[in-house]
């Protein structure tokens, strides 16, 4: 459980953090919360030269109503600061909900929302979450900010569309505006483990249809994926619908098989899971 | 926390705030992890990434060339520092294959972790990093990973021994064939009892450490200082008196640390060669590679009864994976079960066969409970599938052919002697706690509303043997060493107490327990007794603490040495009142002459009166100090009904227990709260392996659950509020009437959960579910009942 060496770097700034990055490519890592960084480490499953702490990074906390109606989530904003955010409670309830289930408190202390996305793992919780939300990353590099779409995102297992010398300074959500309801059905071995299954359902209802069905699936492949079949035969259906609807949960999926689970019963837990969490979100 | 206030006299039977948890609590204890002698070298095992390979080369130079590193040698470089192999205690049958197993392996590794080398630096970090430049070279072999294919001997593990079977043991009685053809029924299954990990919260770790007066102190995270102190002498070549072992606060073992240790032997070694102390913990996925593993047994097994649910016979059929070596117990520890399959019925016929097999993977042993665990589910769970095919209640089967409380002391059909029970006043404490008929009733409305929660009941009327054990019967088994255990007392001047004590507790609370039995036994307060243990320069002699002995045994020695200690006093005490010995009671610490209530002199004045020596006896020594070495007539033999109800979500498969009741007779109680704590404990462990435990090895030998990430070990989150109660039925085979109880738990629970898992999928046509009864396991088993593709 001890680490390699390596050279510890710390970042009072963004440009500071994007600076030492592209000084040391892709042998430097960015330290977060350290939560999925340092269990790595330590089993030398990881052995980065240069560590880039952006504990400190102010600017890069903390939640915020942006121009254009949403809410701006600061990366290193840990998953407590998150989940107490009034902001995000009254504009995103389901995302205080989510983060509610990673890990448990000493992770939730520590761990932030930009680590665990920059992370990439689609057994993590919230980047089914932030896919159903349609939410957008604000990443910085040398060459100033870009905004990347959750669905552009994840690329490929522990992959994202980050490049090596990027942060992720925010990540943007929608307000849900109107009646939402939702529920995050999160299947584990044990409690405050990885999902082996998770699935989202975010619903839109309007006079007693489902105007508007989102579900997000974690751990269902080697990045999270949405539902697409079970949202588009939902929409303005009712909630009668729903049993139907959710037995196309996992076409399209590519689910993995390992100690937990083949991929044959991870395929019938999102059909069940989904819908569980549809039901709930819709009632 | 309900501690009682405490009264004068009658400790025993009490609650007693532990007094060995200020310290714990409050971070004060030294683990062996806390002792760094000056000088100290860290040591790394260079371990074996693959499972069976030839090892072609060894070349420790640019390691030893790093940065902190003072040494690091090959198993060739060591294979002088050995007198022997590390030993395995138990022959279990004349014709045992009993490879070598050296503490570093030179020709070939065995299974992932297996030692092929040992770097010693400066820092824990050196060592570290300079073990990553160790460069040893494999020719790879296949990989045996389950006994099916290790029998077929296509591949040998240890080729001098020309097969890979260890041993074969049989055993019958009764007319098995007879009673079989005329059983009116007969139910046979296959039951896989998967491996699992021990996971104490101390990892290992030992420091050896010469002593400028000659000789050695070896500091390890063990249960057995002493058997480890005569074997380490043995396999080091040190004189047993120039080596002291000291086991520090140790952070349980369940079985883990019943073991003589490769880096144990090391550690020593080195500290010979080197002459400077020598330190190694180990990392939780080390261990999980390093430390032994327990169960992994496959049973087929077979249970008749007659027509109305007399159950009559039982054949078990049992396949023991054993892993590469021979640990210390690895041969005994299914043997341990041996006598326990036919456990509280009265049967006519009994048959076992039990097969221990090498393949590569790591060694088995002893795991909390050690045999009794894996007889017990076998056992409990063909009763259940019994009363299934026969059609009546479960419970009712038990009744018809348990061993009624009436016919105590009952000789068993496998030559045990039950010294005592009361098997229908624990199951009926637990059936009124339980509510057992409403519970049936809830079930059958659920079947009936097709709910997709199920609800199972599960029972388990479990006993077991521990209380390790009369010495004869042990050699009779050819297990090499005997099961005595030893205490002192010492009186000191003012008339407190030092007890020591041959067990080696490692949470266990003996400091508490033993305090209480002195204190009762000498009429002397509770915080005027110190117990002391864990250390072969104090305690000079013992047995050490595993099997569930400890109380039964060392508990005893305990009783009995004061005794003698009440013996010698009252003789001063006689010759100080200048009455007849007599004449003299003694009570509540007090000695007294029958008939003058005054004259009458206290313990404490007694002490005091031998310590100052000036007026005793002519033909007494002054002193009242005193030892017992107790060796028990018997096992002791715990029972008790425990009860699940357990929810399956048939959709999900995941189980959730509702109601878990135990009622456990584990004897008299000295201690009613740590006796809680131990079946608290027990029972979560069973219910881990019930529910989530499994070590998993891929076709290759790689341990693909290799860190608490991957092997679900259950935390209070994941388990319900269990609702224990007692019976008492007194032991006969020691004079407190305690049994064991730190197995009690574990050996009940699992059946008790897995019987009520396959309870609730039974009208499914589920007869039974691998364990653990994880969700893909509940699934697979329902898709199979109803004829999916699982």
């Amino acid at each position: 459980m001890i680490p390699a060496s390596f050279e510890y770097v710390r970042a009072g700034t963004i440009e500071e953090a994007v600076a030492a990055l592209r000084e040391h490519g892709d042998e430097a890592k960015l330290l977060a919360g350290g939560h999925s960084l340092l269990p790595l480490m330590k089993l030398r499953l990881a052995t980065p030269e240069v560590l880039v702490d952006i504990g400190r990074v102010d600017a890069m906390k903390g939640v915020c109503e942006t121009d254009d109606g949403r809410l701006a989530i600061g990366s290193m904003t840990t998953h407590q600061d998150v989940m107490d955010d009034p902001l995000v409670r009254e504009h995103c309830g389901v995302l205080a909900e989510v983060t509610a289930m990673v890990g448990d408190a000493q992770v939730r202390h520590r761990g932030t929302l930009g680590g665990a996305l920059a992370h990439g793992d689609a057994a993590s919780d919230l980047p089914a979450a932030i896919l159903a939300l349609d939410g957008t990353f604000t990443v910085e590099g040398p060459d100033g900010r870009r905004e990347i779409a959750a669905r552009d995102f994840f690329v490929d297992y522990l992959t994202t569309a980050l490049q090596d010398d990027e942060v992720v300074v925010e990540v943007r959500v929608p307000k849900l505006d109107g009646d939402w309801g939702w529920r995050y059905e999160k299947f584990s071995r044990v409690s405050q483990a990885w999902a082996i299954v998770g699935a989202l359902g975010l619903v839109k209802r309007t006079n007693g249809t489902i105007e508007e069905a989102r579900v997000g699936l974690t751990h269902m492949g080697a990045v999270p994926v949405r539902a697409s079949a079970v949202e588009d035969a939902l929409a303005g259906n009712g909630p009668d619908a729903i049993a139907d609807a959710a037995q196309h949960a996992a076409d399209g999926t590519d689910a993995p098989s390992d100690l937990n689970a083949t991929s044959a019963f991870r395929q019938h837990l999102a059909r069940v899971l989904t819908r569980r969490a549809l039901e709930a979100a819709a009632g | 926390m309900t501690a009682t206030e405490a009264p004068t006299t009658g400790h025993v039977g009490q609650v007693r705030l532990r007094k060995e948890d200020a310290r714990l609590v409050t971070g004060r204890a030294t683990w062996t992890d806390n002792i760094t002698p000056a000088g100290c070298l860290y040591m790394m095992v260079v371990r074996s990434p693959m499972a069976h390979a030839t090892v072609t080369g060894v070349d420790v130079s640019v390691a030893t060339d790093a940065p902190g590193v003072v040494a690091a040698y090959t198993g060739a470089d060591l294979a002088d520092a050995w007198q022997t192999s590390l030993p395995s205690v138990w022959q279990v049958t004349p014709d045992v294959k009993e490879p070598p197993h050296y503490p570093l392996t030179q020709d070939k590794v065995r299974f992932v972790g297996d030692g092929v080398a040992v770097v010693l630096a400066t820092s824990r970090q050196a060592a570290v990093d300079a073990a990553e430049l160790v460069d040893v070279t494999y020719d790879p072999l296949p990989a045996v990973t389950d006994v099916a294919q290790a029998l077929k001997d296509e591949v040998l593990v240890h080729d001098d021994e020309g097969t890979n079977r260890c041993y074969s043991y049989h055993w019958d009685s009764g007319n098995v064939d007879e009673v079989f053809e005329q059983a009116d029924v007969v139910v046979e299954r296959r039951l896989i009892n998967q491996r699992l990990i021990p996971t104490a919260i101390e990892p290992r770790a030992v420091v050896a450490q010469p002593e400028p007066t000659g000789g050695y102190t070896v500091f390890s995270a063990t249960q057995i200082p002493h058997i480890l102190r005569i074997q380490l002498a043995i396999v080091c070549g040190v004189p047993e008196h120039q080596l002291r072992v000291v086991a520090p606060d140790v952070g349980g073992g369940f079985g883990s640390k019943l073991n003589i240790y490769a880096e144990e032997a090391l550690a020593l070694a080195l500290a010979q060669k080197l002459g400077q102390p020598i330190k190694w913990t180990e990392t939780r996925s080390e261990g999980y590679q390093a430390t032994i593993h327990g169960r992994d047994h496959i049973q087929d097994l077979a249970i008749a009864a007659t027509s109305d649910g007399r159950i009559v016979g039982f054949k078990a059929d049992i396949k023991a994976d054993l892993g590469a070596y021979l640990q210390l117990v690895t041969t005994g520890t299914p043997m341990l079960g041996a006598f326990m399959y036919p456990a509280i019925y009265k049967l006519e016929a009994h048959d076992l066969t039990i097969t221990g097999v090498f393949t590569t993977k790591t060694p088995t042993d002893a795991y909390r409970g050690a045999g009794r665990p894996e007889a017990t589910f076998a056992i409990e769970r063909m009763v259940d599938e019994l009363a299934a095919e026969l059609g009546m209640d479960p419970m009712e089967v038990r009744r018809k052919s348990w061993i009624a409380h009436e016919e105590f002391p009952y000789d068993t059909i496998t030559g045990l002697t039950y010294d005592s029970g009361n098997y229908e006043a624990a199951t009926d404490k637990a059936m009124a706690l339980f509510g057992y008929d409403e519970l049936r009733r809830e079930q059958q409305q659920r079947r009936d509303d097709g709910d997709t929660t199920q609800l199972g009941i599960g029972i388990s009327t479990f006993t077991e043997m521990c209380g390790l054990a009369p010495s004869r019967a042990l050699g009779s088994l050819n297990y090499r060493a005997g099961g005595w255990e030893h205490a002192t007392i010492r009186m000191l001047p003012t008339g407190k107490i030092q007890v020591i004590t041959g067990t080696s507790p490692h949470g266990q609370g003996h400091v508490t327990s033993w305090s209480q039995i002195a204190a009762d036994a000498l009429g002397l307060p509770y915080e005027d007794v110190e117990v002391l243990h864990g250390d072969t320069a104090i305690s000079h002699k013992g047995m050490d603490t595993y099997g569930s002995r400890s109380l039964a045994i060392g508990g005893y020695a305990v009783h009995e040495a004061a005794q003698k200690v009440i013996a010698k006093a009252k003789r001063f005490a006689a010759h100080l009142l200048e009455a007849s010995e007599d004449d003299i009671e003694f009570a509540d610490g007090t000695f007294s002459v029958r008939g003058s209530p005054d004259a009458a002199k206290t313990i404490q004045d007694i002490a005091l009166a031998v310590f100052a020596a000036h007026d005793y006896p002519e033909d007494m020594e002054p002193a009242l100090d005193a030892e017992a070495t107790i060796d028990p007539e018997n096992f002791s033999f715990p029972h008790g009904t425990h009860l699940c109800a357990a929810e399956v979500d048939t959709e999900t498969g995941r189980v959730t227990i509702r109601r878990y009741v135990a009622v456990d007779d584990v004897g008299k109680v000295i201690n009613p709260q740590i006796v809680e704590g131990q079946v608290h404990g027990g029972i979560a462990q069973g219910v881990g392996q019930a529910l989530y435990e499994e070590a998993v090895y891929d076709a290759d030998g790689n341990l693909t659950t290799g860190s608490l990430l991957d092997y679900h070990v259950p935390s209070a989150a994941d388990l319900p509020a269990f609702e224990t109660d007692r019976t008492e039925t007194p032991a006969t085979s020691n004079p407190l009437g305690v049994k064991g109880v730190g197995e009690a738990g574990t050996i009940a629970s699992t059946p008790a959960v897995v019987n009520a898992v396959v309870d609730a999928l039974r009208p499914m046509g589920v007869t039974d579910v691998r364990m653990p009864t994880s969700p893909q396991h509940v699934w697979e088993a329902i898709e199979a009942a109803q004829g999916g593709a699982a």
